[in-house]
């Protein structure tokens, strides 16, 4: 498959899209099971995170490479309206409603790398790296 | 529509988890099972979720509904077959599937519903917690 890859999240059923490519990566890369589950589950979090809070949105799934280390990294951008309190949104058990509270925190536990920039009113970026 | 099937076994619902659920498919098999325990007056659900490749915190929700819904409706819930690589990721998430009860696969699931009712078919005190918790965190 042709990475970067640029995929649109629109629906419900672009999620489970989501989740197939970012499955297809990290098999590639030949991740192992654990690891493979922890990137797609972190994937699937995020991708309904730009759907329902950033109104839809894109995810460009890449592989990196350092030379002494390969991995995925997955960003995904929206224009929605944006986080207020990034600090309250990172925090274990910070609901707004949807799932139970463990989406940004419990992610950021699932990879290696966890970057969020969001401005009210322009939207959010979330780029996460998992190393092999 | 697209569906996931609920069979009928008994007085048990069986629920076989075979697709990568999109979310609206996950909340149609929630209201799909409500429905049908309250018809059939099921006592008890069983869901296979052996072929499911991940539980992120959406599914881990409706999960936990069902279990909840069922509770009301006097209907027991047993959750079976979750693989090793998806109970690692959701402790790693944050997620202990409160009030929901697991069993290694179908086979225990059932025997667990079956002694969980006694010859009149009234449920016998049930002590939820310490059993997930040992099969989640794999204690004896």
């Amino acid at each position: 498959m042709e990475r970067p890859e640029v995929m649109s999240i629109q629906s419900s059923a672009d999620v489970v899209l989501v989740r197939q490519a970012v499955r297809q990566c990290a098999v590639d890369l030949k991740f192992s099971l654990v690891d493979q589950t922890k990137l797609v589950t972190a994937a699937s979090e995020l991708a309904r995170n730009t759907l329902d809070y950033g109104g839809g949105g894109t995810v460009t799934i890449e592989t990196v490479d350092t030379g002494d280390r390969r991995g995925v990294r997955l960003t995904f951008a929206d224009q929605g309206p944006g986080i207020p309190n990034l600090e309250l949104a990172l925090k274990d058990g910070y609901t707004t409603g949807g799932g139970l509270g463990m989406g940004l925190s419990g992610t950021k536990r699932l990879v290696n790398e966890f970057d969020i920039v969001s401005k009210v009113g322009e939207g959010t970026v979330v780029t996460i790296i998992k190393w092999k | 529509m697209e569906r996931i099937p609920i069979l009928q076994m008994g007085e048990f619902l069986l629920v076989t988890i075979q697709v990568d659920m999109h979310d609206r498919l996950a909340m149609t098999l929630q209201d799909d099972l409500t429905n049908r325990i309250s018809q059939v007056k099921a006592r008890g659900v069983l869901i296979d979720i052996s072929a499911l490749e991940i539980v992120d915190s959406f599914i881990g929700r409706i999960l936990g509904n069902i279990a909840k819904m069922a509770q009301v409706l006097d209907a027991q819930t047993v959750v079976v077959g979750m693989q090793p690589a998806v109970a690692i990721t959701l402790v790693e998430l944050g997620l202990s599937l409160t009030g929901i009860r697991t069993a290694l696969n179908v086979e225990k699931g059932m025997a667990l519903l079956t002694s969980t009712f006694n010859q009149d078919g009234t449920a016998i005190e049930l002590s939820v917690l310490p059993r997930e918790r040992a099969d989640l965190y794999g204690e004896t």
